[in-house]
C-alpha cells in the first residue's frame, strides 16, 4: 500500500493547472508577495485608540502600590487601568485552557519578569508607550523560584497563593502505560541505558507578533475583535463562556496571519484589556505587541526535563520505555491541549518500535517564567516526545555499538502491525517505516557516508551522521476522546456551488501561512472537478464560516480537510440526483469522472458539474423532492488520529579547533499519505527543517539567577539563517491513512518534530571521538566545546 | 513595533556645522551615522538622547583614498564601502575578512567605520581590525585636529576619546612594506556579535616578523591592543611553535566572561585558537602565499 515515488524534487509547478491534487503556486500567494496583504496591524478604524502594556521589571513580587496619575495627566492619554480597576469588574483574573487562571493585569503580586500590570490607551501609538514610564509602581520584592528542579523543595517560595490552600508549586502528576510491567521487562533486559534529556525552553517567534483591534458597540453590544488568532471560532466561545458576553454579538476575525506556531492559540491578557478598553471608552482599540514582549511574555513551548531508560537485548531488539519527566509550565498553566491530555500527547514516546512495555511519569510545576507551554509547531508534545525516544535509541545505539539506522530498521513496527496499538494506547493508523527509513538512506549515500567519517576521524577530522525516525499523532481529534474547555475538536465545513459552477467553501480553520486557501481550493476541486482557480476558500472570520477549533497541531488537513472532502461529496451526491434527471436515467445508472456525469455504456449523454449547478438554480422542473440549490455543510468528527512519519538524515562537520558545527546536509523523507500539494509540502517540511537547526543549535528562552528573561530580543533570542541550513533534500513515501476520506494526514508540523533529534545525533556522532554519549541542546559552539572538555551540563 | 522616547532630530550640512550642534546641544545630543546601534538601543529605552544630530549628509566624509603613505578612510564610509574597496583589500585584506562577518548585507549598507569605533562596544569588530593595523583617529573640534592612537581612542567599554565638542572625521593606516593582516570571528550565527574574534597583522622583511599586532574582541576590556603579543612578534621568525606561544600570550592578557555567548573558558580558548589562525593566514598573506 505504500508507493515509493522518485520524481524530481525541485520540478517547477507545473504549466497545466491540476484540477484537484498537484503542485500548483500558491493562490495567496500574489497578494502576499505584494504586499497587499491585510494583517492585524493594517486594520485602522476611525477613531481608533492605542493601547501599550506596562509589564513587571522583576520575576516574584508584592505590588504595594500603583500612583497612575502621572500617567493619566499626559495630554494624549485617554485612559490608564490597572489590575485592580479591572478587579472592580471581576475581570482582573482570566481562565486559562488547562482549568487554571491567570492575571489579565496582576493584582496581588507579579509572578514573573515582564507580567501585565496596567495598561495605557491614547491616541497614538507613541503617546501610550510614553506614558508606561509615567506610571509609578512600588514593588515588594520576593525571592524567585526559577530552577524547576527545586519548584517542589520545601523551602521554595510558593508562587500561586492566589489558590485557596495552596502551599506549593505542584500543577499535576500524569502517568501513561504500565508500571509494573514495564519495570519488569528493565528487570530481565540484558542492557539498560539511562540519560536525563532536556527539552529547554524555546519559543515560536511568528514574524508577526500578536495584537488585535477591539471594537466594541455600545449601543448594540456588537463585539468586533480583529486577531491574531489560529482558533477565532475556539476564541468567540471562550469570551463568550468566560466573559459572559453574548456570543452572537461576538464576531472574532482572523485576517491574514504572520505565521503562529502554536504562539496564536491562547487568549492573552493583551486582548481582554483591548476589548475591556473599547468597552469602557466607547472607541476602537489597537493593541500590536513589539517583538521583546512577544518573545518575554507569550506561549513558550517545550521545557521538559527528562529522565529516560531504554531496555535492551544485547543484539539490539529494544523492549522497553521508561521516562520521568519535569514539567516547567512557568506562573499559570496555560497549556493548550484537550482536557484529558494534560501532557498533551506525549504518550506517543513509544516511538517508532514495536516494545514489549513503557511507561511514563510527569509532574507539573509553576516556576517565575512566563505562562505557557502550548505549542509551537509541537503537536501537542509530540516534539518532546520524539526527541527523548530518538536521543535514547541513539544513546542506546552507543552503548551496543550498533549502527544508528541498524538498531531501527531492526526495531520497526511491521507494516503487517497497522493498525498497531502502541503501549501506551495510541492506535496508528497506518505506517510502512522500512521503505521511508532505506530511502533517506539512498539519498545519503549512507554507506558512503560511514566510510567517509571513519576516513575523516582517523585524520582527527570530526564528522557526525545523525538519523532519526518520527512517527507524529496529528489530527485532534475524536470527539469522545478529546475537547477544549468542553468544545469537541470536529470540523464544520460549507460549500456552496454558484448557478454558474463557481464555487465557495467555508472553513472553520485558519491559514497562517500553510496555505490553505490553495490545498482547501483542491480538495474541493479533486472531489468535484471545478478547477482550484474557481473556488474561493474563506476563512478566519466567525460571521462567515462554521464552527471548528481552529489550525493548530497539524489538524487542518486531517480534520477540516477530511470536512472539505466529504461536505464536497455530499454536493456531489446532490449534483448526482440533479444530473438523472437532466439525462433522464437513474441515479445508478450514471457514473462520475471529474467534472461530470455520464450515462454508463454511452459517454456521449453527459452533464458537467457546471451545466448541474446551473440546473440547480434554474427555472427547470428538477427531480422529485430536491430542493434547489446546490450546497451543504458538515461537521467532520475525525475517527482517529492520523499518523503521519518520516525518516531524516543529518551530516555535520564540527571544527575541532572551534567547536563550530556546520550542518554539511540535511536529507527529510516524509510520509503524509496522500499529498494535496506537493509544493506546499515541501515548503513546509523546509520551514521545519528550518527550525530544527535553530532549536538543536541556537534558541533557548534563557533566565538568570533572579528570573529575568535573557532571550528579549532578537539579538540574543537566535533565529537561523540562510547561512546556517544546508539546501534540504527531500523524498517522500505515500502510505494513505485508512479512515480520512482522501487519505491525508497532517505535515505541517513533522519537520520541526523529526529535525532536532536528527540533527543532535549528527553532533553527538560526531563528537564520538571524545566519548560523548549525550549533550544537551542549544549545542551552540561554546556548548559543544564545553562538552569535548567533559564539561557537559544542561542548558537549565 | 517598538517606538523610541521623543526626540529633538538635527540634520547637520557640514562637520563644522555638526561640531557646532554638537557643542550647542550639550551631553544629550547624540550623532547619528548608520544608527544601527543607536536606534535599536532608543527603540529599547536604553539610549535616550534628546537631540539626534544626523550626519548622512556629511559627504565630505565618506571616502577611502591613498595619501601620505597612508590609507585615509572617511568616518561616514560605510561596512558596505569597506568590503568593496580594493584599496584596502590590497593593503589590508583584514577589512575585508571582517566585513564579510559583520552583520548582514542590510545594516552593511548603512553602518559606518565611525559609527562602529564611537560605539566602542567591547564585541565590535572593526576596534580590533584598526587596532591590528596600527591605525588613528583624526578627532575634529571647532579649534582643530588631533590625531590619536587606536589604543588611546577607546577609555573604555562604550567610552572613547572624543568630547562633546568634537567629532571623529577619519582614520588613517599607515602603508609599511611586507604587511599581511586576517580577521578570524566565531559566532553563533551568521550577523550575530562576535563570541570572539581575533585580528592580526604582521610586518615582515626577509622573511622574520619585524612588527606584529593581534587584537581581540569580546573578551573583555583592552583587549584590542596587546602589548606582550606585539613583544612576542617583534623580530620572530614565524612558525608553529610562534603561533602556539602567542596564542597563549593572548589568552592570558583578556578577561572574558560567560553569558549566552559562551563560558570564560571556551572565549579564553577562543583567543588562542583564533589568535593562532589570524596570524598563520597574515603571515602567509605578508609572504604573498594567500590572499
Amino acid at each position: 500500500m505504500t508507493t515509493t515515488e522518485t520524481e524530481p524534487e525541485q520540478e517547477e509547478a507545473q504549466e497545466e493547472r491540476p484540477i484537484g491534487f498537484g503542485r500548483l503556486l500558491r493562490k495567496e500567494d500574489p497578494r502576499l508577495i505584494r504586499g497587499m496583504g491585510q494583517f492585524v496591524d493594517d486594520i485602522s478604524l476611525p477613531g481608533m485608540l492605542h493601547m501599550a502594556i506596562l509589564r513587571s521589571p522583576v520575576a516574584h513580587a508584592r505590588i504595594v502600590s500603583i500612583d497612575k496619575s502621572a500617567a493619566e495627566a499626559h495630554p494624549n492619554v485617554v485612559a490608564v487601568i490597572t489590575g485592580e480597576d479591572l478587579a472592580a469588574q471581576g475581570l482582573a483574573w482570566m481562565p486559562t485552557l488547562s482549568n487554571d487562571v491567570q492575571a489579565v493585569l496582576a493584582t496581588d503580586k507579579v509572578r514573573f519578569q515582564h507580567q501585565e500590570v496596567a495598561f495605557v490607551v491614547a491616541t497614538d501609538h507613541y503617546s501610550a508607550r510614553d506614558a508606561l514610564e509615567l506610571i509609578e509602581v512600588d514593588y515588594d520584592w520576593l525571592e524567585p523560584l526559577v530552577d524547576v528542579r527545586t519548584a517542589l523543595d520545601e523551602d521554595s517560595p510558593v508562587i500561586r497563593d492566589d489558590l485557596d490552600n495552596k502551599t506549593d508549586n505542584h500543577i499535576f502528576d500524569w502517568e501513561t502505560g504500565d508500571e509494573a510491567a514495564t519495570d519488569e521487562v528493565f528487570e530481565r533486559a540484558d542492557v539498560v541505558v539511562s540519560e536525563e534529556i532536556v527539552y529547554p525552553r524555546v519559543h515560536p517567534a511568528p514574524m508577526e507578533t500578536c495584537g488585535c483591534v477591539a471594537d466594541v458597540e455600545r449601543v448594540s453590544g456588537q463585539v468586533t475583535l480583529w486577531c491574531t488568532t489560529q482558533a477565532p471560532h475556539a476564541h468567540r466561545t471562550v469570551y463568550a463562556l468566560v466573559a459572559g458576553l453574548p456570543e452572537h454579538k461576538i464576531r472574532v476575525i482572523a485576517p491574514d496571519i504572520g505565521g503562529g506556531f502554536g504562539n496564536k492559540v491562547p487568549i492573552y491578557p493583551g486582548y481582554v484589556c483591548a476589548i475591556v478598553a473599547s468597552l469602557v471608552i466607547g472607541k476602537p482599540v489597537k493593541w500590536m505587541e513589539d517583538r521583546t514582549e512577544n518573545l518575554v511574555s507569550t506561549g513558550f513551548a517545550r521545557d521538559y526535563v527528562m529522565k529516560a531508560d531504554i531496555a535492551a537485548t544485547n543484539d539490539g531488539r529494544i523492549l522497553a520505555i521508561r521516562t520521568n519527566v519535569l514539567a516547567d509550565h512557568g506562573a499559570f498553566n496555560g497549556v493548550a491541549a484537550p482536557v484529558k491530555y494534560p501532557a498533551g500527547f506525549f504518550g506517543v514516546f513509544t516511538g517508532s518500535y514495536d516494545l514489549e512495555a513503557a511507561h511514563a511519569k510527569m509532574t507539573a510545576v509553576y516556576t517565575n517564567k512566563a505562562p505557557g507551554g502550548v505549542a509551537y509547531a509541537c503537536s501537542f508534545r509530540i516534539t518532546e516526545a520524539v526527541y527523548l525516544v530518538e536521543r535514547i535509541v541513539d544513546c542506546l545505539a552507543y552503548e551496543l555499538d550498533m549502527d544508528p539506522a541498524e538498531l531501527r530498521l531492526k526495531n520497526f513496527i511491521k507494516p503487517e502491525q497497522f493498525p498497531y496499538e502502541t503501549k501506551t494506547g495510541w492506535v496508528y493508523d497506518s505506517g510502512d517505516y522500512e521503505p521511508a527509513m532505506r530511502k533517506a538512506m539512498d539519498m545519503a549515500g549512507y554507506a558512503e557516508l560511514r566510510r567517509e567519517q571513519a576516513e575523516r576521524r582517523a585524520n582527527g577530522e570530526l564528522m557526525g551522521i545523525g538519523v532519526a525516525f518520527f512517527t507524529e499523532a496529528v489530527g485532534a481529534g475524536p470527539r469522545k476522546d478529546m475537547d477544549i474547555l468542553g468544545l469537541g475538536m470536529a470540523d464544520g465545513c460549507e460549500l456552496r456551488i454558484h448557478p454558474t459552477g463557481k464555487a465557495v467553501v467555508r472553513l472553520s480553520v485558519k491559514t497562517q501561512g500553510q496555505g490553505h486557501e490553495t490545498t482547501f481550493a483542491q480538495i474541493v476541486a479533486e472531489e468535484i472537478g471545478i478547477p482550484p482557480e474557481d473556488i474561493e476558500v474563506v476563512h478566519g472570520d466567525t460571521d462567515n464560516t462554521p464552527f471548528g477549533l481552529g489550525t493548530y497541531g497539524s489538524r487542518s488537513t486531517p480534520v477540516s480537510g477530511a470536512a472539505a472532502a466529504m461536505v464536497t461529496r455530499k454536493v456531489r451526491d446532490k449534483a448526482q440526483i440533479i444530473a438523472s434527471g437532466m439525462l433522464e436515467v437513474s441515479v445508478a445508472d450514471l457514473e462520475w469522472s471529474k467534472g461530470s456525469f455520464s450515462v454508463k455504456g454511452d459517454p456521449s449523454k453527459s452533464v458537467t458539474i457546471q451545466e448541474i449547478a446551473m440546473r440547480a438554480h434554474g427555472a427547470g422542473d428538477l427531480p422529485d423532492g430536491i430542493e434547489g440549490g446546490l450546497e451543504a455543510q458538515i461537521c467532520y468528527n475525525p475517527e482517529n488520529l492520523t499518523y503521519p512519519f518520516g525518516a531524516y538524515i543529518c551530516v555535520v562537520d564540527v571544527d575541532p579547533g572551534t567547536a563550530v558545527v556546520k550542518v554539511r546536509r540535511f536529507i527529510a523523507v516524509d510520509d503524509c499519505g496522500t499529498q494535496i500539494n506537493p509544493m506546499i509540502i515541501e515548503g513546509q517540511v523546509h520551514g521545519g527543517l528550518a527550525d530544527g537547526v535553530g532549536m538543536a543549535m541556537m534558541e533557548i528562552i534563557a533566565f538568570d539567577e533572579d528570573g529575568n528573561c535573557m532571550s528579549s530580543s532578537l539579538m540574543d533570542y537566535l533565529i537561523p539563517t540562510a547561512l546556517e541550513t544546508p539546501d534540504w533534500e527531500t523524498g517522500h513515501t505515500v502510505t494513505p491513512s485508512p479512515h480520512h476520506p482522501i487519505g491525508a494526514k497532517g505535515i505541517g508540523e513533522s519537520a520541526t518534530v523529526g529535525s532536532p533529534p536528527a540533527i543532535v545525533n549528527a553532533i553527538v556522532d560526531a563528537l564520538k571521538p571524545y566519548g560523548i554519549r549525550h549533550a544537551d541542546m542549544p549545542l551552540t559552539p561554546s556548548r559543544v566545546w564545553e562538552a569535548m572538555q567533559g564539561n557537559h551540563t544542561p542548558p537549565i | 513595533m517598538q517606538v523610541p522616547a521623543p526626540i529633538e532630530y538635527e540634520r547637520a550640512t557640514s562637520v563644522e556645522h555638526a561640531i557646532a550642534l554638537r557643542s550647542q546641544l550639550g551631553d544629550e545630543a547624540r550623532f547619528i551615522a548608520g544608527g544601527h546601534s543607536l536606534l535599536p538601543m532608543m527603540k529599547l529605552r536604553l539610549a535616550n538622547p534628546t537631540h539626534l544630530i544626523d550626519i548622512n549628509d556629511l559627504n565630505e566624509l565618506f571616502y577611502i583614498r591613498e595619501a601620505d603613505s597612508e590609507v585615509r578612510i572617511g568616518a561616514m564610509a560605510r561596512h558596505r564601502d569597506l568590503l568593496d574597496s580594493e584599496l584596502l583589500a590590497r593593503h589590508f585584506p583584514i577589512f575585508r575578512d571582517a566585513e564579510r562577518v559583520i552583520a548582514d548585507p542590510t545594516v552593511r549598507n548603512r553602518g559606518t567605520l565611525g559609527g562602529s569605533l564611537c560605539q566602542a562596544d567591547p564585541s565590535e569588530d572593526l576596534s580590533a581590525v584598526c587596532t591590528a593595523v596600527d591605525a588613528s583617529c583624526v578627532i575634529t573640534s571647532s579649534d582643530g585636529q588631533r590625531v590619536v592612537p587606536m589604543h588611546a581612542f577607546h577609555v573604555g567599554p562604550y567610552e572613547t576619546a572624543v568630547a562633546n565638542n568634537e567629532m571623529l572625521t577619519e582614520i588613517r593606516i599607515p602603508l609599511r612594506p611586507g604587511g599581511g593582516s586576517a580577521y578570524q570571528k566565531v559566532e553563533r550565527r551568521a550577523g550575530d556579535w562576535a563570541v570572539v574574534s581575533a585580528g592580526a597583522a604582521v610586518w615582515m622583511d626577509a622573511g622574520i616578523i619585524v612588527d606584529g599586532r593581534v587584537g581581540l574582541a569580546a573578551v573583555g576590556p583592552n583587549t584590542t591592543s596587546i602589548q606582550p603579543v606585539a613583544e612576542a612578534l617583534a623580530g620572530a621568525a614565524p612558525n608553529e611553535d610562534l603561533y602556539q606561544r602567542v596564542g597563549e600570550i593572548a589568552a592570558g592578557n583578556c578577561s572574558p566572561e560567560t553569558d549566552g555567548r559562551g563560558t570564560a573558558a571556551y572565549k579564553a580558548h577562543l583567543a588562542a585558537e583564533l589568535t593562532r589562525r589570524a596570524l598563520r593566514t597574515a603571515v602567509a598573506r605578508a609572504q604573498g602565499q594567500e590572499t
